[in-house]
């Protein structure tokens, strides 16, 4: 309580109640960060990674704005221009560094908060729109990271931009003049570069209002919480300052000393080697592997080929390519649909002995399309890429509507605080 | 915090990610000719602390200048950075003077040629890409400025590489060595083609490259003994430098991060247990 005796106190002052009454930002404040904000308080350590995805936004931004008063972005010049930041700018290698590996840690953050709500059933209702927000995000975040990676001019540069942006010619009719619009002309070359540089500057700012939205859509109905069962009075939740300012600046913590160890002693491990060499577009790399974070989508592509069980039924329509596409962009898009898709009216997967173990085969599928999406299509990986597909879309689409009719969730607990007091587990 | 089902949760996933990681450590050698794998080298500039070694940077030099630059540019790195492994401000001049560069144009509006200065860049073998490519059977010998960060054993990523190879974080330069002093005779049956080397660490096995050092092909001034292997250990020195200057500085920064965010951290820490006594 002496919180709130503070925050008066802080209210009363001359200057802030000037302010406040023209613009009542101080409460605005206390209402989503402060301790006018109630938060469910049984919420784990999983309850972190939106912060801290949120953190690497900021860390993207920032070093993003300085990097872009060094870049040059000319086919000819790129290249030497990020080389000149390395070594001949003050700081620049620690920007570049932190830009870099912060792209990487930005999709690790976002990838667990994303199945921290798949397992808590955080997307359900009332947090449809926040969840399908979210999944925009996602796609924003894909976006801006593959032109991002393409501003370097290396090798994989290049090579993952010739390969990504011919995808869109498999789309009947208006494919090519897609590509040829993405291009600016009719290879990839500097007006590609050029436009690449623009909207990757653009789209961080897109995010960061998503963000907002994102956040706006959460405080309507408050956090979802590992019970999933919704709070029932002031005797579920506790203010989330200091509570959670302190929890997640404590995770923060614990999120930027794994990050510095990469930025400092490792900072090319999350890179291919390929990309430090300048792009040439007469010798094709032996390998064209995306970032990581792309992976599981391309293994998704990939297992499109002509003799794959899932492409037979739309061979007669399109193409193995744009079969490939569709399933790619589909993967993603698929997951907004998850609220409906999930016909279980219990939230929480501690609750759901069933469905708790989908998940983490959910979990372990995903993980294998990633080492797909590594590894050339040969041998053993592509056959494990289709049947890892075809078990990502299942879930999705066949596993989770039954499961929610046919499994026998456990009995809930009351409240949030009857759970606390009384584990269920 | 954490309840227990959970807990066994990730620990489940820290297991696939793990089992992940073996399996691809057992991968096959990339289909593309399954290149020998690069023993791990002792670097000095390996680990937390690591550090290049001056003396061996500085024969490295040598020997790039008198061997590997006869074909190998190194447009990235300009006299004055040689400061950075030793030389003083007077040797890089020296250094630099031995080269001219053409300038200009003057008031007069012409070009001239004059004496590199240490903000002039190392000199080109050739005037550009396309001479480099004509006197080297139409393929030019790539830019040496990056070589050791743009080399992992065939192209793959570094952490697959890493992966394979536990303290790999220098595969680079363990490649470099391994390919200077990889080259012999083909195993029998094996069609060397025309102008090409056998070199069982190269992508295929064969390289364009003839073998460049040879036992004592460059004497260096402070008596080291100019083995093959010596030469080779100085020169991947050199280059390993070229490509991450900023290596040393980066490390010792970082070991400074490192300790204020553990420190900030654990109070953050006790500050959080504090906070949250009285929440039942």
């Amino acid at each position: 309580m002496s919180e709130q005796q503070s925050t008066s106190k802080f209210m009363q002052n001359g200057v802030v109640k000037w302010i406040e009454h023209r613009m009542p930002i101080f409460s605005f404040i206390d209402h989503s960060v402060g301790s006018g904000y109630p938060a469910p308080k049984n919420l784990s350590y999983w309850w972190n990674f939106g912060s801290l995805a949120g953190l690497a936004l900021i860390i993207m931004i920032v070093s993003g704005i300085v990097l872009a008063m060094h870049y040059t972005p000319h086919t000819t010049l790129a290249f030497n221009s990020v080389e000149r930041v390395m070594r001949d700018v003050n700081g620049g290698w620690l920007i570049r560094y932190l830009h870099m590996n912060g792209a990487s840690f930005f999709f690790i953050a976002v990838y667990i908060h994303i199945f921290r709500g798949l397992y808590f059933g955080s997307y359900k209702n009332p947090r449809e729109l926040l969840w399908i927000i979210g999944v925009l995000i996602l796609l924003a975040m894909m976006a801006t990271a593959f032109m991002g990676y393409v501003l370097p001019w290396g090798q994989m540069s290049y090579w993952g931009a010739t390969v990504i942006t011919n995808l869109f010619s498999a789309i009947p009719v208006v494919g090519d003049s897609i590509v040829t619009l993405l291009w600016g002309g009719f290879v990839v070359d500097n007006p590609t570069l050029n436009r690449f540089f623009s909207l990757h500057y653009l789209l961080p700012f897109v995010i960061l209002g998503l963000v907002v939205v994102h956040i706006w859509a959460l405080h309507t109905f408050g956090s979802n919480n590992p019970t999933g069962v919704d709070v029932k009075g002031p005797q579920d939740t506790i203010p989330f300052h200091p509570y959670f300012t302190i929890k997640d600046l404590f995770g923060m913590g614990v999120f930027l000393l794994i990050f510095s160890f990469f930025v400092f002693f490792a900072p090319n491990y999350f890179g291919e080697a390929d990309n430090y060499i300048p792009a040439n577009a007469l010798a094709t790399p032996p390998h064209i592997v995306p970032e990581w974070y792309f992976l599981p989508s391309y293994a998704i592509l990939r297992a499109f080929t002509n003799d794959f069980i899932l492409y037979w039924p739309v061979s007669w329509l399109m193409t193995a390519k744009l079969a490939g596409v569709i399933a790619m962009f589909g993967s993603i898009i698929l997951l907004a649909l998850v609220p409906w898709l999930d016909t279980s009216k219990v939230r929480s997967a501690r609750f759901r002995p069933i469905y708790k173990w989908f998940f983490w085969i959910f979990v372990l599928d995903w993980i294998v399309l990633g080492m797909v999406g590594a590894h050339p299509p040969e041998g053993i990986w592509v056959l494990l890429g289709q049947i890892s597909t075809i078990y990502y879309f299942a879930h999705l689409l066949v596993i989770l509507p039954i499961l929610g009719v046919i499994e026998r969730p456990k009995a809930l607990p009351e409240s949030i605080s009857a759970s606390v007091t009384q584990p269920a587990e | 915090m954490m309840k227990p089902t959970i807990k066994t949760a990730f620990a489940a996933v820290l297991t696939a990610g793990a089992v992940a990681a073996l399996s691809l450590t057992s991968a096959p050698a990339q289909a593309a000719g399954a290149a020998h794998k690069p023993a791990v080298q002792d670097w000095t500039f390996k680990g937390l602390f690591g550090t290049y070694d001056r003396a061996s940077a500085q024969r490295g030099y040598k020997v790039y200048k008198e061997v590997c630059s006869a074909c190998h540019s190194m447009n990235l790195i300009k006299f004055r950075n040689l400061q950075d492994i030793g030389f003083s401000e007077a040797q890089t001049k020296a250094l630099a003077a031995e080269y001219e560069i053409q300038d200009g144009p003057n008031d007069d509006g012409d070009m001239f040629a004059r004496k590199r200065t240490p903000s002039d860049p190392l000199p080109s073998p050739f005037a550009n890409d396309k001479a480099a490519a004509a006197a080297n059977n139409g393929k030019a010998p790539p830019d040496l400025s990056l070589i050791t960060k743009a080399r992992a054993q065939g192209g793959d990523s570094v952490i697959k590489v890493s992966m394979k190879h536990p303290d790999g974080f220098t595969i680079g330069a363990d490649y470099v060595y391994a390919l200077l002093t990889g080259y012999g005779e083909p195993p029998a049956g094996f069609e060397l083609p025309d102008g090409g080397s056998y070199n069982k660490y190269f992508p295929g096995g064969v390289i364009a490259m003839a073998n460049p050092l040879v036992e004592d092909g460059v004497e260096f001034s402070d008596g080291t003994k100019a083995t093959v292997a010596q030469q080779a250990h100085d020169v991947t020195t050199f280059l390993a430098w070229a490509a991450e200057p900023e290596l040393e500085e980066r490390k010792r920064l970082g070991i400074k991060v490192m300790l204020f965010l553990l420190v900030l951290t654990g109070m953050l820490f006790a500050l959080k247990r504090k906070i949250w006594s009285d929440v039942h």
